[in-house]
């Protein structure tokens, strides 16, 4: 293997497309007569329609026809396997009854000439409602009906024995809240059909899921259906299953005859697409008098829909981070009326390492201990969780290096003590981590006779650099420039591809990609010498017969793979590959830690990061350009967990209210630190695949927002367990409420 | 978004005459509020006028020395120009630190004095509103309410004016030109926007078919001047609390200042109370506290924003601070 293209930093080759516009996002397809759907979105949170009335947007100009409970054919659920590949998260369809389960649920689709003509006709649709009293939170839930068994729970030893006659301890609860991905690109499909083929474009984390489960809702094979997503404006994981609009949608397309456009508008983004839960995790933690963890347990409840369970796993991580014999993990759900969440970056790891790694602060300062002092003292050396080794485990290195480039060293652990001009400045620290998962996948390279490579799969690239990773892998093995590469992904008529999630595409996608490569290889090596080839003498297996840099070369003689195929009138050479999933030898995970300066000025109540370093361990870096870019991205999506994000329902129907980028509020380029520091250990990971690569995209944000909180009790004093960190619950002298 | 009529027009009488605006129609110009309401069913006008075509685009100084401005002059142009720069710098920070570049170049003079409140329950054609529609009842009292106002409010209302430029105004000191049906008429611009009171419909002192032309800055008031914005993130939200001072010191005595509040407020808020207590009083952080207090002496804290009492004090010893400084320097 090379090491030339291999690590280093080749700029996207999509980018241009993407800058020029020219890159189609799904609903920028605009097939011929195509008509546009708009949804009627339910105005309580819990009931039953009772009334449509559907006259006066039946009047209105454009209208084709109005889908609703009572106009929708019969169709069946998806099992909702990911082994099966037709996972979905909200397992009822749209329409399916007259139930209202949450607010911003579909209950009608107009569907009209133009958009602007279906737009109007939906605000004309009335729709009456027998309203049930909402389970408007977590709080509520519990309160009404108790609580579930999750899945994904853990025991070892005796936490609960352990805990308290323990020389120090704690018992300490945090809350984190409602989050939306808000991805810039809302959710879209354009279906269409011919005859019981159904293509569509959709915006979309997984095409071949999509498939699976629109196969099993419509009763039609999979060989039927065509979905495609070859640009997504992002996701963030909520794009990783089909949601209701997809269905009705292709329902549409199907009833009217004619291509159907559907796109969610951006308050029911914050509704029918997926959420990251709301969640309450107990913590207590106990170590004996040198300070090492003897118990330790993370219980953890999150919110769930009334039609499905959705675990938030927060305590996925806990499991395996530090060494502690007595340990207890439990994940409970309760029913709210929200629609189902969703994964959102980093599920389970990114609430979950709120609430550890700001109790692994808390439990320091209990035991007397230096933060960082305490995690390098209790660090686990091997995964206790399932008694297996680390393939590789690089987080004290990770850690030091970073406290080192941080200057934490440097810092007086007296809360409030360090000052700069008015404002005080806080450091913090937290653990990074996420499990590294590889998949099934298959992928086709063929080297054509132009002297170009094309290459399919039907993963995605959801704006990470999978396209320019996958050509840096073909350019590795067969010397091709970039240019010369052509990469296509996101079409179930490509080989089956993972969905862009759980940071295992680099890990999947490549291993793959680079067998079929070299079957293409071993395919022109059969061509070369056939009868009439150019080395018709040589075994086509010898291990003399090489290819690089484009050319076949044996004995000295060397052949560009161009004249191969020329030679025999050939189009190309073609490679099919189809790799396994990761084996079970070693725990696979990767490894950080965050260090976070705050500075508080008490007198205008104004927070801000002004510095982090992270030192990431994620095995190999394919391409330092991208890879940088998604822990930087990671980073900055972290602080806006930390102090801005939280999607405010009101208590009294269930009803997200600030479901718009002006009120629901991520970070801006005006936030971003001015140092953000990102070391990459670039350590290969070879029992993992071939390439030592982990995966990147979700590490980054686990622990950032400890790390804020804990850099804000520094300087404040403040502990605070309810994410997120508004200036209000910093502030001193706060009136009280005078109205009644 | 339901269809409308469009109707551009050339002439200011063109415009003003046999309008019905308040009724089914409504002015346009950068849309950047009316667009966004007609889309969320918010306003439902039967017909739009185009404005963006009527000669209100100009800046020129008066003979008395005060800045007359063209309703239709962007915020961005307004901001950015040298005389406002020069003359009433507190305007031109309180302009840059509203919405985004794109919004400021498209948003106007007289568009930004008329924008509507961010409040979420006004913007949700679902939920009662007072203000959307009398008599239905305010959401927002028991409702989330962190960005809601704590001064001005009524039983009826406690919805914020968003806007930045207005409090910029207010402390320099402007007075509104009307044209309407019955002619030319000039409204002190701190009387212009309306408390909720019973009837928070009625946010400003416009009559049916008026429009206005122009906003005329009273002549330079000098001093130190400083707008200040805290809000959650660093760029692109409207304020949690905000403050426009100028100061003119007299040794170190205040001689003259001026005090406004934005995001605290149901109207852009000149804090008359904070002005008495400091001027002719020296120029401490003791008396900048004081005076801060006593803005907002009156206050009332709903559910979730008692903070803002606390932040807007800040926003103002801040202010009053930082403007000191530049009267000193």
């Amino acid at each position: 293997m090379s090491d030339s293209i291999i690590g280093a930093g080749p700029k996207r080759i999509d980018g241009q497309r993407k800058v020029t516009g020219e890159a189609p996002y799904a609903a920028d397809h605009h097939p011929d007569n195509m008509a546009y759907g708009y949804g009627v979105f339910s105005t309580i949170a819990s009931g039953t329609i009772t009334g449509l009335d559907l006259e006066a947007a039946r009047q209105s100009p454009g209208v084709i026809d109005i889908f609703h409970h009572n106009h929708f054919p019969e169709l069946h659920r998806t099992p909702s396997s990911m082994a099966q590949g037709n996972k979905v998260e909200e397992t009822r369809l749209p329409f399916e009854d007259n139930r209202v389960h949450y607010e911003g649920q579909f209950v009608a689709l107009v569907v009209a000439d133009t958009f602007d003509n279906a737009r109007a006709a939906a605000r004309k649709v009335g729709v009456s409602y027998q309203r049930d009293d909402a389970i408007a939170n977590l709080d509520q839930g519990v309160k009404a009906h108790g609580t579930k068994p999750g899945s994904g729970n853990h025991e070892r030893g005796d936490a609960e024995g352990n805990f308290d006659g323990a020389a120090h301890s704690i018992d300490v609860t945090y809350t984190t809240p409602v989050e939306t991905h808000n991805p810039m690109e809302m959710h879209a499909s354009v279906a269409s059909w011919e005859g019981d083929r159904l293509s569509i474009f959709e915006s979309s984390q997984g095409v071949v899921q999509q498939r699976g489960a629109l196969s099993k809702i419509f009763g039609i094979p999979p060989s039927h259906i065509r979905v495609e997503s070859p640009f997504i404006g992002s996701g963030f994981g909520s794009k990783l299953w089909m949601w209701p609009h997809a269905v009705a949608a292709s329902v549409a397309a199907r009833e009217t005859g004619r291509p159907v456009q559907l796109v969610v508008p951006r308050p029911q983004m914050f509704t029918t697409t997926g959420h990251r839960p709301e969640t309450r995790q107990r913590m207590r933690l106990a170590t004996d008098d040198n300070g090492r963890l003897v118990s330790l347990r993370h219980e953890s409840i999150n919110t769930t829909s009334f039609t499905d369970q959705y675990v938030e796993t927060c305590g996925s991580v806990t499991q395996s981070l530090y060494s502690c014999p007595n340990l207890t993990v439990s994940h409970e759900t309760t029913r709210v009326n929200r629609g189902t969440p969703t994964s959102m970056r980093a599920p389970g790891a990114a609430p979950g390492l709120f609430a550890l790694e700001s109790a692994i602060d808390e439990m320091a300062l209990a035991a007397g201990v230096d933060p960082l002092e305490f995690r390098l003292n209790n660090y686990a050396d091997r995964d206790e969780s399932q008694d297996l080794d680390f393939s590789s485990n690089h987080i004290r290195e990770a850690t030091e290096k970073a406290a080192e480039k941080f200057g934490w060293h440097d810092r007086n652990p007296e809360v409030g003590s360090m000052r700069d001009g008015h404002e005080i400045v806080g450091y913090g620290m937290a653990a990074c981590n996420w499990e590294a998962i590889k998949r099934e996948c298959e992928a086709r390279v063929s080297l054509r006779a132009d002297g170009t490579a094309y290459v399919t799969c039907a993963t995605q690239d959801i704006g990470t650099g999978t396209y320019t990773i996958i050509a840096q892998t073909v350019s590795d093995i067969t010397g091709l420039g970039l240019e010369k590469i052509t990469v296509r992904l996101g079409d179930t008529s490509y080989p089956n591809g993972p969905i862009s999630g759980g940071s295992w595409t680099t890990a999947t996608t490549l291993p793959a990609v680079a067998a079929a490569t070299r079957e293409a290889i071993k395919e022109l090596k059969g061509y070369a010498t056939s009868e009439k080839g150019d080395f018709a003498d040589v075994d086509n297996d010898s291990d003399s017969l090489v290819f690089e840099n484009g050319q076949l070369t044996h004995d000295g003689q060397g052949v560009n793979y161009v004249d191969v195929l020329k030679g025999q009138k050939l189009a190309s050479a073609d490679g099919h590959a189809h790799t396994q999933g990761a084996d079970d030898r070693y725990s696979y995970r990767s490894f950080g830690a965050h260090f976070v300066e705050v500075r508080w000025d008490p007198g205008i109540s104004n927070l801000r990061v002004s510095r982090v370093v992270s030192a990431i361990d994620v095995g190999r870096v394919i391409n330092s350009l991208t890879a940088r870019n998604q822990v930087e991205g990671a980073i900055v999506m972290g602080l806006g967990m930390a102090h801005f994000e939280a999607t405010d329902y009101d208590a009294r129907n269930g009803r997200p209210v600030n479901n718009n980028y002006a009120e629901y509020v991520v970070p801006v380029h005006a936030d971003q630190p001015p140092e953000v520091d990102v070391i990459l250990l670039d350590y290969p990971d070879l029992e993992f695949n071939e390439f030592g690569a982990r995966g990147i995209g979700e590490i980054g944000i686990t622990g950032m927002a400890a790390a804020v909180a804990n850099a804000v009790y520094h300087a404040t004093g403040k502990r605070i367990r309810d994410l997120p960190i508004f200036k209000e619950k910093l502030m001193e002298n706060i009136p009280a409420v005078q109205s009644a | 978004m339901r269809a409308f009529e469009l109707e551009s027009v050339e002439a200011i009488d063109q415009a003003v005459s046999h309008r019905r605006v308040h009724d089914g129609e409504a002015f346009i110009a950068g849309g950047t509020t009316l667009l966004d309401l007609v889309k969320l069913d918010v306003m439902q006008p039967e017909k739009v006028v185009d404005v963006t075509r009527l000669p209100l685009k100009r800046i020129e100084t008066l003979e008395d020395g005060r800045l007359k401005i063209g309703a239709l002059v962007s915020n961005t142009e307004l901001a950015k120009h040298e005389i406002v720069l020069r003359d009433y710098p507190v305007l031109s920070e309180a302009l840059l630190s509203g919405a985004s570049t794109g919004l400021r170049n498209m948003a106007s003079t007289g568009g930004n004095v008329m924008q509507r409140t961010r409040c979420p329950y006004f913007r949700d054609p679902d939920m009662p509103c007072n203000k959307r529609e009398p008599g239905t009842g305010c959401s927002a009292l028991d409702g989330i309410n962190r960005n809601h106002a704590v001064l001005g409010t009524s039983e009826h209302c406690i919805a914020t004016h968003p806007s930045d430029m207005c409090v910029g105004m207010v402390a320099a000191g402007a007075t509104l030109v009307l044209e309407g049906p019955d002619g030319q008429r000039e409204v002190a611009f701190e009387d212009y926007h309306l408390l909720p009171g019973d009837h928070p419909e009625r946010e400003h002192d416009l009559k049916p078919g008026e429009l206005i032309t122009h906003v005329i800055l009273d002549t330079p008031r000098g001093g130190g001047q400083h707008y200040l914005k805290l809000r959650d993130r660093a760029s692109y939200e409207f304020a949690l609390a905000s403050c426009a001072a100028i100061v003119s010191l007299d040794g170190d005595n205040v001689s003259e200042v001026r005090v406004a509040l934005g995001g605290v407020a149901t109207k852009p808020w000149r804090a008359t109370a904070a002005e008495e207590a400091l001027k002719g009083q020296p120029a401490t952080q003791e008396n900048f506290e004081r005076a801060a207090d006593a803005a907002f002496t009156d206050a009332v804290a709903y559910s979730h924003n008692g903070y803002k009492i606390t932040l807007g004090k800040q926003a103002i010893a801040r202010a009053l601070r930082d403007a000191t400084a530049r009267a000193r320097a």
